[in-house]
């Protein structure tokens, strides 16, 4: 617009900048614009695996996948041919049973925390739930073991349920607080001034606008499990044919990715790749058709 | 919680507010309204059943302790602390020492961060300080992605890609240029401690650096402006105004990717070799405390076998609890309590 002034207050500047200020040294210039091309540097020495691995995995998967890959189950070993049917179906089972666990649990937890926590208990319970955040899975494998299996007498789809379920709380639970807190607190105490019960103003009023948020803390949850590998291997243990009963070992991706892996074969590792990529479709997709749907759907804040 | 009757001494009426005519308001509105006795149980059962989920967060730390110090206590009994020095593994005859696994755990992780740690604080440090505005959030997004790739996944990868490259191109050069280190020596089998460090460090970067864009973005602007103003480059900026104020909390990240890479457990199994042994070379195969649970647990056969397992499960378990407590409480002492979005 005013050109003329800019340039001027340009030009004073400059002449402000100039006068009093000491230049700065060609070293700590050079400095200055190396330490730039280190960072950005080391941006794309990130973003290398990323796309490698990507990269990789569309270009030996997109291929590997065929009908009778997603249709039957393994062949013997040494045959060519077959699929992960069952270990595509056993996995989301065990993904099932975990989100059983999981979900009631972490989501109580989490209003618990956030309607009723702010007392020792609560900093107990919240600093627990982060610590078990970081436990290995491995670990929760073993408890898993000693737990359910060794009761039940055997492996079973069951205890791998369990095992991920574990898993899944402490994420569902510290999301679900995080998000109940972002409701606004005249919310609560327009319900209460209705005469609305506390418990009925928790689930209809609070629960319910948190609903998308929750919700995408409960895929979250799903996503960091459903490519666990460690603890499904004392727990469901893999399976090379149909099962859909609980008390049974049962196939997993995962699993099976690994085992296909480690195998000497070539077509095995054709459909490890197979395997990985599904396995990469079902959690991307997963997550994304949820964001798609809370964000589309009725629910979420108005 | 809140009391929806709250008497206000600013509010506005002809009579000033008269408190036990508001609470006569509230007993009146609770008593015929609402059947009280209902209402109040249903109250209770709700907190009741809420806190029961509550409280069993705590029992399941409790049941993993419960599990694997009872599971364990045979090994405990027959070695003591003999188990963690000892570097003889042996289920043949019965002896085990887990040295070689820690060993191996400490060594794999340890190169995990040395080449982890500058990455991601590199990057924090871009896409906070110097990236456009419009990079931001892609770029983040990126590098977060990199967590949501399945552990079984890295492990594939690294074997049919990274550990053909590091054998071919890599571990040869290293041996020529620093062979005379030591840490580069023996056949370039490209599996080995190396090849574990390196699939470790990619998949805690997105760890690491999203703990540290988080914590140098509550470095107060005027921080920044400050060292701006007596002079400084945008480097210098960084380094006194940002990096230094951020000094805990990115500790406390590079912590909690310790804490990570300690535990991890396919990826690692897949390529470190998967041998027992204790070797000065990162090009020789080693073997970690998580390794050897997911490779021997299900075929250990004998209880002393077994329970010497379960120990190591109990060492981990123990050294990863205290590793993420001290990581959690850094992270909070400069966020100030905004829970560590440090797992995705």
């Amino acid at each position: 617009m005013d050109s003329p002034r800019k340039e001027t207050s340009k030009a004073m500047n400059t002449v402000a900048i100039q006068a009093p200020v000491a230049p700065i040294s060609l070293r700590r210039r050079v400095t200055d614009h190396v330490m730039t091309g280190v960072a950005i540097l080391t941006v794309f020495l990130v973003l290398a695996p990323l796309v490698a691995i990507f990269g990789y995995l569309v270009y030996r998967g997109v291929g590997a996948i065929d009908w009778a890959f997603l249709t039957q189950t393994p062949r013997p070993v040494g045959e060519t041919g077959g699929g992960m049917a069952n270990a595509i179906v056993g996995s989301l089972l065990i993904l099932g049973i975990a989100s059983l666990i999981g979900v009631p649990f972490g989501v109580g937890a989490g209003i618990y925390l956030a309607e009723f926590g702010r007392n020792h208990l609560g900093r107990a319970i919240r600093f627990t739930a982060d610590v078990l955040n970081g436990v290995p899975s491995i670990v929760i494998g073993i408890v898993a073991y000693g737990l359910v299996v060794l009761p039940q007498g055997h492996f079973s789809a069951l205890s791998g349920g369990v095992a991920l379920g574990i898993m899944m709380v402490p994420t569902i639970c510290r999301t679900t607080e995080e998000m109940l807190l972002l409701v606004p607190q005249a919310l609560r105490e327009a319900a209460y001034g209705l005469g609305v019960p506390r418990w009925r103003t928790t689930l209809s009023i609070v629960l319910r606008t948190a609903t998308s948020g929750v919700i995408t803390g409960i895929m979250l949850a799903f996503a960091r499990v459903a490519g666990e590998t460690a603890p499904l291997l004392f727990t469901a243990l893999g399976n090379t044919f149909w099962s859909l009963r609980s008390d049974q070992p049962i196939a997993a991706l995962p699993l099976q990715i690994y085992v296909y892996a480690n195998s000497p074969y070539d077509d095995w590792h054709r459909q490890a790749w197979a395997g990985s990529l599904v396995l990469i479709v079902i959690i991307v997709g997963a997550v994304a058709a949820v964001r798609y749907a809370v964000r589309r759907g009725s629910f979420g804040m108005a | 919680m809140a009391n929806p009757a709250f008497p206000r001494p600013d509010m506005p009426g002809p009579q000033p507010v008269d408190t036990a005519k508001v609470t006569s308001v509230t007993a009146h509105r609770a008593a015929p309204l609402l059947r009280i006795s209902s209402g109040e149980i249903r109250d209770r059962a709700f907190q009741s059943a809420i806190t029961s989920c509550g409280l069993a967060i705590l029992a399941v730390l409790v049941l993993i302790v419960y599990e694997l110090v009872t599971r364990s206590s045979l090994s405990w009994h027959a070695f003591g602390f003999k188990f963690f020095a000892g570097s003889d593994w042996d289920p043949v005859n019965e002896h085990f020492g887990a040295l070689p696994f820690i060993y191996g755990t400490l060594v794999s992780s340890l190169v995990a961060l040395v080449i982890a740690v500058p990455l991601s604080i590199g990057v924090a440090v871009f896409t906070t300080e110097m990236c456009p505005k419009a990079l931001r959030g892609p770029l983040s997004f990126f590098v977060e992605l990199l967590a949501a790739i399945p552990s079984v996944i890295y492990g594939l990868w690294a074997m049919f890609v990274l550990v053909p490259l590091l054998s071919g191109y890599v571990q040869p050069f290293l041996a020529k240029t620093f062979g005379w280190t030591g840490l580069f020596s023996g056949p370039p089998y490209g599996i080995g401690m190396l090849a574990a460090g390196i699939i470790l460090a990619i998949m805690i970067i997105p760890i690491i650096s999203s703990i540290t864009r988080e914590v140098l973005m509550v470095v107060p602007q005027h921080q920044r402006e400050g060292v701006l103003a007596l002079g400084a480059t945008r480097w210098e900026m960084i380094r006194v105004g940002v990096l230094r104020n951020a000094r805990a909390g990115i500790m406390g990240g590079i912590i909690l990717g310790l804490g990570r890479a300690l535990g991890e457990t396919m990826a690692v199994t897949m390529v470190i070799g998967n041998r027992p042994e204790i070797a000065k070379s990162l090009f020789a195969p080693g073997y970690t405390m998580a390794s050897v649970l997911a490779n021997e647990f299900n075929e250990a056969t004998g209880d002393v076998y077994r329970s010497a397992l379960v120990e190591i499960g109990l060492a981990l378990f123990l050294v990863t609890i205290i590793v993420n407590a001290l990581a959690q409480i850094l992270v909070w002492t400069v966020t100030r309590g905004q829970p560590a979005k440090g797992n995705v």
